[in-house]
């Protein structure tokens, strides 16, 4: 069946967006890709500590996708500052914009989002906005030039799941860009919801880098990701109050 | 000559002149970088040409990992 998630003129095979944070060691990064199928990787842009010498990149496929995000961002004109460094990389013009004021949760600030996607947008960068699911905010971020929204799950690295679940399926039935559940989810199973839901891909990372075999989990969130993507297409059937036989309703003996 | 790189002041020699003389010192090890000199960003085809003076800013980035 072909399916493919078009973002940026590029046809995506796989559902399932993974970050590249957290890893025990990043050796694990190229076999976390295969056991994945993912072909879109975020990563992070900072100043070079001249003491150390690991290189990401060498561990990221030539194939992938690459996201920078924008993390480390208060305001927009950071956020298009760290997404400019990050396109002289010559590494392509996708960006995830990460605007956060708030150090306890890392919720991201809409309105200082909404100015950064129009900014780079304009520039001509594919522009992924990490959000707060809010349908205005979302709407004004299509409106700005998004390549698609990512509305978090719940906080980041919290593993706690789709709390934001009700504000992603308005989200996801409003707003006509693709939808990308980014932050929060811990579970296989609460990626497949979030695709049985409609969201177009869910980005992923704490889940798997901190398992206790990240090869395992990335492959079970791969199966999750495709379970709950073919549910959707398949179209649930209807929750109903009481039961409704699946039997013929005839006595055993007739 | 005074540089203020990735916000730390230091002294460094009267032959590190350009962006490439300052990269090709031991301690940045010949990485993927991506440099701003004074706020802007310095395109890799000039660091070369890109010359540096006393007091200017710089900054060495390069991709870490991230979610």
């Amino acid at each position: 069946m072909s399916d493919p998630l078009i973002i940026g003129g590029r046809s995506l095979t796989s559902r399932l967006f993974i970050g590249t944070g957290k890893y025990s060691r990043n050796t694990l990064i190229p076999e976390v890709v295969e056991a994945s199928g993912s072909q879109v990787i975020t990563v992070a842009l900072r100043r070079v500590d001249p003491g150390s010498n690991d290189n990401i990149i060498s561990h990221i496929p030539s194939s992938m996708t690459l996201l920078p995000n924008t993390s480390g961002a208060r305001t927009a004109e950071e956020a298009v500052r760290i997404a400019r460094l990050a396109n002289a990389s010559g590494m392509g013009n996708w960006v995830k914009i990460e605007v956060i004021n708030d150090q306890k949760y890392l919720l991201p600030d809409n309105a200082e989002t909404i100015r950064a996607t129009e900014i780079l947008a304009s520039e001509g960068f594919v522009v992924l906005p990490y959000m707060s699911p809010d349908l205005s905010a979302a709407l004004r971020m299509k409106e700005a030039g998004a390549a698609a929204v990512m509305p978090l799950g719940s906080p980041i690295g919290t593993n706690r799941g789709l709390r934001t679940r009700e504000l992603l399926r308005i989200l996801i039935a409003e707003v006509d860009l693709p939808v990308i559940v980014d932050a929060g989810i811990g579970r296989p199973s609460e990626a497949a919801e979030a695709m049985e839901l409609g969201a177009a891909a869910v980005l992923l990372n704490t889940a798997i880098a901190t398992a206790h075999n990240p090869l395992l989990m990335a492959s079970a969130f791969r199966d999750a990701v495709a379970a709950g993507r073919k549910a959707y297409l398949a179209g649930l059937g209807p929750v109903e109050e009481t039961a409704s036989a699946s039997s013929p309703l005839t006595g055993f003996l007739g | 000559m005074n540089l203020i790189v990735n916000g730390k002041a230091e002294i460094y020699q009267e032959d590190c002149r350009t962006v490439a003389d300052l990269l090709n010192l031991p301690a940045w090890n010949r990485r993927l970088v991506i440099v701003e000199l004074n706020g802007e960003i310095v395109a890799r085809e000039d660091y070369t040409t890109a010359l540096l003076g006393d007091g200017d800013r710089i900054e060495v980035v390069h991709f870490v990992g991230g979610g």
